[in-house]
This record gives C-alpha cells, structure tokens and sequence, in this order.
C-alpha cells in the first residue's frame, strides 16, 4: 500500500511536470482571419502565356495570364507533398518541381504522384487590377 | 617523480586503476574482416569533427528568418577561415551519415547484431536516425530557397504518419507552415535536443561494445583468433585511419566549398533541379515513382507507410537475423543486406540524376 502510494506520488508529480512541458512545445494556435480575395498586381504586369506567384493569405496563389483576356487562378500548394508549382509556357501546364506533378490549366491532374487537383479560384479585372478570390 | 606524483594523486581521488586495467586488457580480434572495424571509429570522429566546427559556426549564426541567411553569407565571405569552418561542417555531416551506413552494412554483413547484441544494433540504429535528424534539422538552417523547400517536403511527410501525423507536422513547423517559427525549433533541436540524445546514446552504444567486446563473424571459429591489443596497437591504427579521413574532408572543403545557394522566398515556386540530401534520395525518387492512387488508396501515403514498416523491419534485424539457437541466418542476411545495398545505391543515382 504504502509503494502504491509513494510510486502513484512519483508519477503524479512527473506528470505535472511533464504537462506544461509539452504544452509549451504545441505551437500556439493562432487564428488569422480568412482571406478571401486578394489584389495580384496590374494587368500588364503579366504578358500572356506566363504565370506569377502571388501571396493568397499566409498561402501562394498561382496567377496564370493564358491569353489576352483569359486568366486563371489556383492555389499554388501542390496537393503531393506542399511544394510550390509553376507555370510551364512551354507545354501550358502547371508543374511542380518537387516530384514532377504535372496540372492541367482547369487544375486536373495529368501526371505524376499529386493525389488531386488544385483548388482553382476566380479571377476578375477591374480595371488595371487583376483581384482573385476563393470560389463560393 | 613529480609526474609520477600527480598520477598518484589523480588516482587516488578518481580511482583510475580500472580504467588503466580496461586499457591494458582490452584487445581487438585479428581476422579477414578487422579491417571494418574502423568504421565505428571514424564515425565518432566525423561526429567530434560536427561538434567542434558546429560550436565554431554558432559564434556567428543567428537563428531568424531576416538574418539566417545573411549570417551564414557573413561567415563564409567576412570571417576569416569561415568559408573553410562550415564548408568543413557540411562535408563532415555527409561523410559521417555515408560511414555511418558502411558501418551499419559492415555489421550486418559480419552478423555482428546476433545476442548478445541486439542493443548495441538498436542503439546505433536509433544513433543513424539522431544523424538523419542532424541532417534534416541543419538543412533548414542557412534559410535558403532548397533547404526551404525540402523542410516543407518532410514536414509533410511526417503529416502522413498515422494518428499523430498532424500533429506530428504542427510540433515540427511550430505551426502549420514552415517559416521563422520551424527555423528556431530546428536550430533547438540542432544545437540542443539531438546533441544531448547522441551523447546519452553515443555512451550507451560504446558501454555495450566495451561489454560485449569486439564480435567475430560467424564464419571465423573465435577459439584460436588472434588479438591485438587495443591499446596502442589498434589505437594508433585507428588514429592513422582518421588523419587519412581528415586529409579526405579537408580536401573536399577546401576544393568542393559548399554552397549557399539562394535566400528562401516562401512566395515562389520550388526551384527546378530541387532534390533532398543525397541521404533522402532514394525515397525521394521512390515517392516520385509511386502513381497518384493504388487502388483506393492514396500512392503518397501508402509510399511512406512502407517506408515506415521497411525502418521497422530493418531495426528489428537482431530477431529476424537469427535462428532459434541464436545463429546468424547468414544467407537470408546476407542476400538482403545486398537487395537493400543495390536498392538504395541504385534510387540514390537515378535520384540525383532524374
């Protein structure tokens, strides 16, 4: 009884040692508030056939100028392994360096290990300004 | 005498007639393959190498995300001998993890993990893991655009591990993206926390050698093996051994200066080329083979669960290796160890090629 009592002590008081330890190593959550929309720079910015990173939040966004007046928008976290893709003007895919994932221009995947597409988003010109926002 | 004296002294308050005694009697045995021996040995010189090149950077190095990268420009372009110090600190760090390898093949090869020494396997299978952490932790901390990336990759591999994997990745990132908060964890666990599991480990695994002695292979009956004495006999050609590998390390630094590539952007795309530590290669290269789905499954993820069960599989060799008599099944080992030898070597290259 009594080593019951001095071991269940012992481990008590490890215990309550331990836990603030590991709460300390748990990074604080820290809540940001949602992005939803973002300015990506001026229209001219971007020649057609080519593509820019542009910040989305704490994540980057894929800005993809296709034709003179056509624009795609994505989100430019590789769904394999959370690199950052680019866009190839060679074969108009987008690609992602890491582990050779190959994306469509609708974000479909067409080869490579990524297990789905990217998330796409909505592209709207006002004006000079190209703004991208997150799909209802 | 006064040396003599001071002997005396040192003696009496330290009590160091047992260590004289271990010096005196230990011996190392003579056959084909003594010459492997070495490999444990220059494997804890690389590492005594890491420390003191390691202490030598911290003078300079600051750990945030505005000033990693520019210290670690600072110490190879404005500190005297800094090019020199980390490039031998990077070298050093590969060369240690490829004789940490030769020395675990050397092992199973030589069927030196069968009892009494299923601990000294573990142990230096959980001290090749800590040198993997090294590799992964240090990688990360000149903040360039490669090593940015490649954190990135692993902390997202480490989100696959079943049950805990996100908050596995969470505890690594300090947070859900890699950036200053992963760049100050890292440098802890660089300079802090995996030092001081090494240390504790490193005199586990050298507690255990020195209690179970050198072990024979299987194949050399041990009544009749001659032995050398360790010391000086084997010492000094254990010394010689580690001035030939020091000549090797400074060669490379001095001819082959690692680079520090470019500052990390965390808003650009992974750069063209990007490949991890030559260590990481051949699961690298696996995970680039492995088809987006198998089945219904997800090809990522099942990838690094094999990984995962091939570790376990390879650390519990000690109870596979050996037949109920606690024989070394030496050609089961053996021809393993070689379909393992070609896989990662063949991975490695079409990695670093591909």
């Amino acid at each position: 009884m009594l080593s019951w009592l001095l071991g269940g002590g012992a481990f008590a008081s490890f215990a309550s040692f331990l836990y603030p330890v590991i709460r300390f190593l748990e990074p604080p959550r820290i809540t940001e508030a949602p992005v939803n929309e973002v300015a990506a720079g001026k229209v001219q910015d971007l020649k057609p056939n080519s593509g820019k990173i542009v910040r989305f939040g704490a994540k980057p966004a894929l800005l993809v100028r296709v034709s003179e007046t056509e624009w795609k928008a994505f989100t430019a976290v590789c769904t394999h392994l959370n690199c950052t893709v680019q866009y190839l003007d060679s074969s108009r895919q987008i690609w992602c360096a890491c582990h050779n994932g190959m994306y469509d221009l609708s974000g479909r995947v067409v080869s490579g290990p990524p297990p789905r597409p990217l998330e796409e988003y909505a592209v709207n010109v006002r004006g000079e300004e190209v703004v991208i926002s997150r799909r209802a | 005498m006064p040396e003599r004296r001071a002997a005396d002294w040192l003696d009496d308050r330290l009590g160091l007639g047992a260590v004289r005694e271990l010096i005196e009697h230990k011996t190392v045995p003579v056959h084909s393959a003594t010459r492997w021996y070495y490999f444990g040995g220059i494997t804890l010189f690389l590492f005594a190498i890491q420390v003191v090149t390691g202490v030598l950077l911290m003078f300079y190095y600051r750990p945030t995300v505005a000033e990693a990268f520019d210290s670690v420009r600072f110490i190879m372009t404005r500190v005297e001998f800094g090019w020199l110090i980390r490039s031998i600190h990077s070298w050093s760090a590969n060369l240690l993890i490829f004789v940490a390898f030769i020395h675990m093949f050397s092992v199973l090869f030589t069927h030196a993990y069968r009892p009494p020494r299923e601990l000294t396997w573990w142990s230096g299978i959980a001290l090749l893991g800590l040198m993997m952490g090294f590799g992964f932790s240090g990688y990360l901390l000149p903040w360039n655009q490669i090593s940015y990336f490649a954190t990135k990759v692993g902390a997202d591999v480490a989100a696959s591990t079943p049950l805990i994997g996100a908050a596995l990745a969470r505890f690594l990132r300090g947070g859900d993206e890699v950036g200053g908060a992963t760049l100050t964890r890292f440098f802890a666990f660089h300079v802090m926390v995996l030092p001081l599991l090494t240390a504790a480990l490193m005199g586990l695994h050298l507690l255990l050698i020195q209690k179970s002695g050198m072990s024979t292979p299987p194949w050399i009956p041990p009544a009749g093996v001659r032995q050398m004495k360790f010391f000086p006999n084997f010492f000094l050609r254990e010394a010689m051994v580690w001035y030939g590998a020091l000549a090797v390390l400074g060669a490379l630094a001095a001819i082959f200066p690692w680079e520090l590539g470019e500052k990390a952007d965390p808003f650009a795309s992974a750069p063209r080329g990007i490949r991890p530590e030559w260590y990481f290669l051949a699961q690298f290269y696996t995970l680039k083979l492995i088809p987006s789905h198998i089945w219904i499954f997800e090809g990522e993820l099942l990838g690094i669960l094999a990984f995962g069960v091939l570790a376990l599989w390879w650390t519990l060799l000690p109870v596979w290796g050996v037949n109920r008599a606690g024989e070394a099944r030496t050609r089961l080992v053996a021809g393993l160890g070689v379909l393992m030898v070609a896989y990662l070597s063949v991975f490695t290259i079409l990695g670093y090629l591909k």
